[in-house]
Formats: structure tokens, sequence, C-alpha cells
């Protein structure tokens, strides 16, 4: 026992480790001593990185904040108008990259796009007459990034809210709450975790995304470890910067540990009963609606339009047999990817949660970093090991072999999918813990001490109650690679394109219009997996899928139930 | 025996393009659909399969330089000659002795040292909005860091390697500390912080935002022959200058391709070289992207003719690749975003 005991411990870290070794791998620079283009960097650029980076992380965090909270709650609460599209749509947005969106709301409100053209226009205005906020800014990032991102509070804050227990929402209001305090006071403290997720995710992204700020000019971190990789040269002062980003985010985590302290979240009822969802009427439910749609309408449907509209420009011809092979390549890697993500998350997620071992869960927590950092950066990560692994393959078979055998790792398909891991590991890591988080131990121990080892407690007992939460992983996973720019374009093979890839070039280009056709496909593939996410927490509802006609269907299975296997009956129980 | 079956096993289904005969494997920062339909013509004559993989130029480099002597790629092919430079410099490039390509190419177009080869060049002249400026008003580069252009000119972020590239020539022509002058003075003269592209600076110039666009011409070219109509509006709002007529010459910068140094199909990658400077290749290659042919005698397309002749900047384009850290530094300390 104690060898198998040491032996997963070592599997543990040793995946841990493997995965954040392109990480490791760019911070072995850190060490480098670099002062001349330090003192450049305080002297000329830092305090603008310094002070755009946080003004744009605290913009977008109450900008996803503020659009995605107030839906989610209604979604689960309340009953309007258009409630049943709104509780699906408002994930759509999570389809649109944000280097799209900037595209696409550039093309629309610059200076010489149609909607400024149409006011001189009908104005007889000219340059300097008037005042119209300029979209290539700091707070125009901030919007596109919030308008992209808030699915992700949102999200994960609607699930929070559709598991809570009805119980402890009916007790607050019989102790006196009434529906605002409840929310505050007991609603939301209870899905903290889960918004915490939420948010955290959305600015993760924001910390690596290079797309949009390098596109609106605006100077942050990321665009600075570029420059200072490429313009400067300098490999060292780079990735010391990319070093102070991270320890920005590893600081944002620890204060949140740190806030919550010895407070654990798990429900201590396992009641569930139908929750009454609560009927809004006139303003009350134009209030919800516009709540509701001008996230859908600004983040996902005004875009859509603009690339539909350069689209139908190009269509003719942009649909040949070579954009379909694009598309089979995006949707290939991408699934692979997720497939790939899940199962690593399982692995580290349930490993934390069994053994609670401080190696394991820092190197995890080191592995799962990856999403903050820039794509482009994980990629060098990447080729470092690899490309060292390489050559040294190719020593060894020369001096066996007498021949060279060129680049078995590098330049493959197994490149890119690990980079894939690295980067999106955060993604399904979180969300496999927040489900993991959800279980009561009691319920591992109830299982383990009636004779299931720790694999059979997963596989018995975990998954079949998170299969809500394994779908959402392998989703996000999904939607997140179709739109992953940077790694791919460094790593990929030879001849193997994808439709982010194809979008980029076009776009780089300055051919925005015929950027719309692929952009428009990395959209639509990422509409289905958004539905079918939707979808699978719609049913994760306490008591959501259980109507009373079948009550009595219902009681006949408990009853059956509890004769075969009292582990089991305890999660058919839901 | 039992070696040869290990060996077979471990390369296996992993191994990456095979170096077999008849291939060329190409690094391309040049878009897929400005080279691609050349590679096929050149598979066509001479049955050799190109491969290729596109991407940013530094990303390249990059993976270039990690790959090492194992790297697969023969040709890395760029859209600017700083880059090539540095391919140089971190020793990733070999030379080439070729007559045809010594002979198609002017000097000043290509390594000294043979270790790189212009294949199109480009202007980056000074655009004017036609209604506010008179083009008699205009000089030189260096002229506009005057205080008459004060709020009048649109460029883009220092980021992007033209600028850095320009600013480089400056560097070469007159020196670092005039250079960074003029860089002081030429921020001040900026009608909006730098954003967007090329296309962005042409458009806002017609648009009346600025006076003044600086731009590579190629991107005019494609506005005028792209089918969007207000793009087109826009491009014929605004004219040419060619500055430094009188002196060095308006500063000009190349796309152009290294042979790797650690090239497999060498002799294949060459002979790529050596088609793309063909007649024909030559004019579809330039025609394509709206650029200006290398190879003296090849004529630039019908647009560009138009535009008129014009003495380009003759410094070796090796200089902008050795001055670029510099420039990039100017640029931060003049405060140009």
């Amino acid at each position: 026992m104690e060898i198998k005991s040491a032996l997963w411990r070592a599997v543990l870290i040793g995946m841990a480790l493997f995965t954040a070794l392109p990480i490791l791998a760019v911070f072995g620079y850190v060490f480098v001593p670099a002062p001349a283009v330090w003192q450049h960097l305080i002297q000329t650029v830092l305090p603008d990185y310094l002070l755009n980076t946080a003004l744009l992380t605290l913009g977008v965090g109450v900008g996803v904040l503020l659009l995605g909270l107030p839906a989610a709650w209604l979604n689960s609460m309340c009953r309007f108008p258009g409630q049943q599209l709104f509780e699906w749509a408002l994930l759509l947005p999570l389809a649109m990259p944000a280097y799209i969106i900037a595209y696409t709301y550039t093309g629309m409100l610059d200076f010489s796009g149609p909607v400024q053209s149409l006011l001189r226009d009908a104005t007889g205005w000219g340059y300097g007459d008037y005042y119209f906020p300029n979209i290539r800014s700091l707070g125009g990032a901030i919007l596109m990034l919030a308008l992209v991102l808030f699915p992700y509070v949102y999200l994960l804050a609607r699930a929070a809210f559709l598991e809570q227990s009805v119980c402890v929402l009916e007790v607050s209001r019989t102790l006196g709450c009434n529906p605002w305090q409840s929310f505050f006071q007991v609603a939301l403290p209870l899905a903290r975790p889960a918004i915490i997720t939420g948010l955290s995710l959305a600015l993760m992204e924001t910390l690596a995304d290079f797309g949009t700020v390098q596109y609106f000019g605006v100077t942050t971190f990321t665009t600075g470890i570029f420059r200072t990789w490429f313009g400067l040269g300098d490999h060292a002062a780079a990735s010391q910067l990319a070093a102070l980003l991270l320890g920005f985010v590893f600081m944002l985590i620890l204060l949140e540990r740190w806030s919550r302290r010895r407070a654990r979240y798990h429900h201590t009822s396992s009641r569930y009963s139908r929750l009454p969802r609560h009927q809004l009427h006139g303003g009350q439910a134009l209030a919800a609606v516009l709540v509701c749609a001008l996230p859908l309408l600004l983040g996902f449907v005004i875009p859509v339009g603009q690339l539909l509209y350069w689209s139908l420009t190009t269509a003719a011809e942009g649909l040949n047999p070579a954009f379909f092979k694009l598309v089979s390549h995006s949707l290939l890697l991408a699934g692979l990817a997720a497939l790939s993500a899940l199962l690593l998350a399982l692995v580290l997620g349930y490993g934390k949660r069994v053994r609670n071992d401080p190696l394991v869960n820092l190197t995890a927590r080191i592995a799962a970093m990856g999403y903050a950092i820039p794509g482009t950066v994980i990629a060098v990560g990447v080729l470092i090991p690899f490309a060292w692994t390489d050559t040294q393959l190719n020593l060894l078979t020369r001096a066996w072999f007498d021949t060279r055998i060129g680049l078995l790792l590098s330049g493959t398909l197994f490149t890119v999918l690990f980079a894939y891991n690295v980067r999106f590991l955060a993604v399904s890591l979180q969300t496999v813990e927040a489900g993991l988080g959800k279980i009561k131990p009691t319920v591992d121990n109830a299982g383990r001490s009636l004779g299931l080892n720790a694999l059979g407690v997963l596989y018995r007992l975990h998954l079949p109650l998170m299969k809500g939460t394994l779908l959402t992983a392998l989703l996000l996973v999904f939607v997140d690679v179709l739109k992953e720019l940077p790694a791919t374009l460094i790593l990929r093979p030879f001849n193997f394109n994808t439709l982010a890839v194809r979008t980029y070039e076009l776009a780089s280009d300055e051919r925005l219009a015929d950027a719309g056709l692929p952009a428009l496909m990395i959209v639509a593939a990422g509409i289905v997996p958004v539905i079918l996410l939707s979808r699978s927490i719609g049913k994760s509802r306490a008591g959501a899928h259980r109507k009373p006609v079948r009550q009595k269907e219902a009681r006949e299975t408990r009853k059956a139930n509890e004769q075969i296997n009292p582990a089991e009956y305890s999660h058919r129980l839901r | 025996m039992l070696k040869k079956i290990t060996l077979a096993l471990l390369v296996g289904s992993l191994a990456a393009p095979a170096f077999a005969e008849g291939e060329v494997n190409v690094y391309s920062a040049r878009k897929e659909q400005l080279i691609k339909p050349l590679f096929d013509r050149f598979t066509e004559q001479t049955g050799i399969t190109v491969n290729l993989v596109t991407g940013k130029d530094d990303a390249l480099l990059e993976r270039l330089r990690l790959e090492g002597e194992n790297t697969p790629a023969d040709l890395l092919m760029t859209a600017d000659a700083g880059r090539l430079y540095r391919a140089m410099e971190m020793a990733l490039t070999q030379p080439v002795e070729s007559e045809v390509l010594q002979q198609d190419i002017p000097e000043h177009l290509r390594d000294p040292g043979n270790q790189w080869f212009g294949l199109t060049s480009r202007a980056r002249p000074i655009f004017y909005a036609k209604d506010k400026v008179k083009p008699e008003a205009l000089s030189t580069y260096e002229d506009l860091a005057d205080p008459k252009w004060k709020g009048r000119i649109c460029i883009r972020s220092s980021d992007n390697i033209y600028n850095q590239s320009l600013l480089g020539s400056m560097i070469a022509a007159d020196g670092a500390e005039k250079a960074q002058v003029w860089a002081d003075g030429f921020v001040k003269n900026f009608a909006r912080p730098p954003e967007g592209g090329d296309r962005d600076q042409i458009r806002a110039a017609a648009d009346g935002v600025c006076d003044l666009a600086i731009a590579n011409t190629y991107y005019y070219g494609q506005m005028l022959a792209g089918n969007d109509a207000d793009e087109q509006a826009a491009a014929e709002k605004v004219a040419i200058f060619w500055p430094n007529q009188q002196d060095r010459g308006t500063h000009i910068n190349i796309s152009g391709a290294a042979v790797t140094k650690a090239a497999r199909n060498r002799d294949n990658a060459i002979k790529l070289l050596e088609f793309l400077v063909s007649d024909d290749a030559q004019h579809w290659y330039a025609e394509a992207n709206q650029e200006y042919p290398v190879k003296p005698g090849v004529e630039p397309g019908e647009r560009l003719k138009g535009w008129g002749e014009f003495k380009a900047d003759s410094v070796n384009l090796s200089e902008l690749g050795r001055n670029n850290a510099e420039a990039v530094k100017i640029m931060d300390k003049a405060g140009w975003k």
C-alpha cells in the first residue's frame, strides 16, 4: 500500500511537471540578468504596461460581473418573456474570439466606418467637429473583452445558482430576508467559488490576450513581452516580464484563498425540491429583458451581423474544398485537445482531492497557470524542451545508427495538442475541481467504507455525479481551442492550416472583409457546443427535470434502487 | 538488423515531413495566398513538392532557432529585410553562390555575403491629402519633424517592423543622435496616438483626421485594386509623395528569402529561389501584392507604373537590421507608442 501510494504521488507530480515544462522553460531565463534592458524599460514603457494592465484587468473584471451576474440570477430564478431563449443564447458570445469582435466593431465604429460616416453625412460635421468615443482605446479593449468573456461568469454563476438547494433560500426567506437580501446574503456567498472561478477564467484570458490589445494599440504586459522578446531580442528581460505578470496572477489567487480561509461551500442538504420561478410582469419584466438582451446583442448579434455582411460579399470565391479542409482541421484539433485536457484535469483534480499533498497541489497550480500566459510564450516554451529532446535523440541515433531521424516531436500535431493542454488546462482543471468540490467528502467516505478503492469512487460515484461538469469542461476547452491562434500559428506542421490561422492571415493583411467568412465559421462551429453546454446545465438543476407527473415513477425507481446497492443509491437519488 | 528495426519503429508514424528527394520545405512569413500559386507552378515545372508553414516572422524565426540543426525547413521567407538580417545574425542561414541570383537581384537588395535575397520591393513614402497639402510643401522624412506639421501626421505603432526599419534607415543616414532628435519632434507632430495598420493611416488622411500618412505602397495599391468601394474612394483622395529625392532616396524594404543553415534540400531550395527571380515569376509575385519586382527589366504592374519612377534609398538593407534594436529604443524614448 505504501509503495503504491508513493507511485501514485510520483505519477501525479510527474504529470503536473510535464505540463508545467513549457512554463518552467520560459522561466529558466528569469535568472539571467538583463540590467541594461530593464533600466530602459523602467525609464520608458514599464509604467504604461503596469497601469494599462491593471486598468484592463479591473475594467474587464467589473464588466463581466455586471454583465454576467444579473443575467445569471434572472435566468435561474425568474420567468419573463424570452427567458427560455436568453437562457442558452447568453452563452453564444463565448464562441466569438476577442480579436474578431475587435475587428468587427472597428470596422463599424471607426472614423471611416459606416456609423460615423452616416453621422457626418446627416449633420454635415467634419473631423474634430464632434466627439465620438474611440473604439481603439483602453476603454474599447475593456468593452470588447468583457463582451466575449462575461459568459464565463454567467455560465458558472448560473450553474451554481441552479444547484443551490432551494431549502436554503426558503429558510432565508422564512428568517425574514427579502428577495434582495436573500440574494446578497445567501445565494451570492454560496455561489462564490463558482463566480470566482468564472471571474478568474475571464481575467486570465484578459491577461493573456494579445490580438485585441495589439490591434487597438493599447500597450500592456503582453504586448511588452512581445516587444522585448522579439523587437529588443532580449529573452531574459521578456521572460522576467512574463514572470512579473504571473506573480500578479499568483497574488490574486492567494488573495482569494486567504479571504476564503477555512470556509467551505458544500451543500449540507441533499433534499432538493423544484424551485418555483418568480414570474416577472410589466416594468420588471422589461428590465429583465433588457439586462439579458443587451449583452447578447452587443456581444454576439451585432458582430455576427457584420461578419455575415462581409461573408456575403466574398462567399462566392471563399467557399471551396480548401475551406472545408480548414473547418475539419479546426474541429479535429479542438476535439482531441478537449478530450486530453479533460483526462489530465480529472487525474490531477482527483489526485489533489484524494491526497491533499502540498507538492501535488503546487505543481498542479503551476501547470494550470498557462491560461494567463500568452499563446506565443507558451509556444516558445513548448519548443524549448521539445527541440532539446529532438536534438538529443538525433545525437543518439547518429552515434548508434549513423543516421539522423530529424524532428520527432517538434512540428507535429502532438506538439500543437500539448501546447493546447498547457494553455487550457486551467479551464478543465478548474471546472473539474469546482465539480468535485460540490461533492461532499462524506460521499467518498461512504464509498470507501463500502469497499471501493479510490479509482472506484471516482468511476462509480464522482463521474456519474458530475456528468454535467465533465461536459462543461470538455466544451469550454473545445471552444477555446477553436479560437486559439498564436500557438497554432507557430507550432503547426507543414501544409496544415486552421480557420483561426486563415482569419489571422487575412486580417493581418488588413483584408477584413475576406476574413469574415473563416471568422464566421469559427463562431458557427463554436455555437453547437455552446448550446449543448447550456442544455446540460439546465438539466443539472436539482429537481428541474422531475415533473410532478413522474413522481410516482420516481418513487418506484427509488424503491428498486434501495434493493440494489446503497452506495449507488446515494447518487441515483438525485 | 535489430538496429534498423528499432530505428524504423522509432521513426514510425511520428516523423515530421520526411527528407525525401523532390521536396523543399518552406517557413514563410509571407501569406499563403501571395505565394502558394507560384509554388504550384514551380511544382508543375520541376516535379519538386513544396511544403509550407506560414506564420508571423518572429515566431517562425524562433521556431527555426530552437529546432536548430534538425529543422526540416530549407527556406525561410519573410516580408521584410530586418528579419532576414536577424536570422543571419542568429546563424540560421547559409550563403548561396548562384550566378542567377547575383545577376538578377540588385546588390543593395541582397546580403553582401549572399546569405539572403530580396524578391520583391516596396516603398514607404509619404501620402498626402490632395485637398489639404500641396506637394511642394513636402521634401524629406527629416522635414516631418518640423513644427509646421504639428498635429497633421498619421503613422502606425512603433511595434511595427516597417517603422522600425524606416527609423533604422534614418540612423544609417543621419546617425543615432540626430535620429533621436528627429523622432522626438516627429512624435510631437502626430495627429493622434498611433492606431491601426497602414491602410487605416491612409483612410485617416482621406477622412481629414490628418494631412499626411506614412504607409507602404502595396497597401495603397491594394486599396485601389480591391473591390471595396469605400476604400477605393478613400485611396483616391490621397497621393504619393516620394521623399528625399534630392539626397539618399525614398525608404524601401523587401520581401525576401534565405536558405537555412540546416537545409537538407539545399539544391531544391536554390532552384526555388532562382525560379522566383525568373521573369514570369517576378511579374506575378510583384503584381499579386502590388509590389515592385526586384529584377531589373521586369516592369511593375500598370498601376505602379502610373505612380511614376522614383529614386530609392540604396543603403544596403543589412544596415537596417543592424540598427533595429537601437531604433526600438529611440522610439520608446520618444514616446512613440
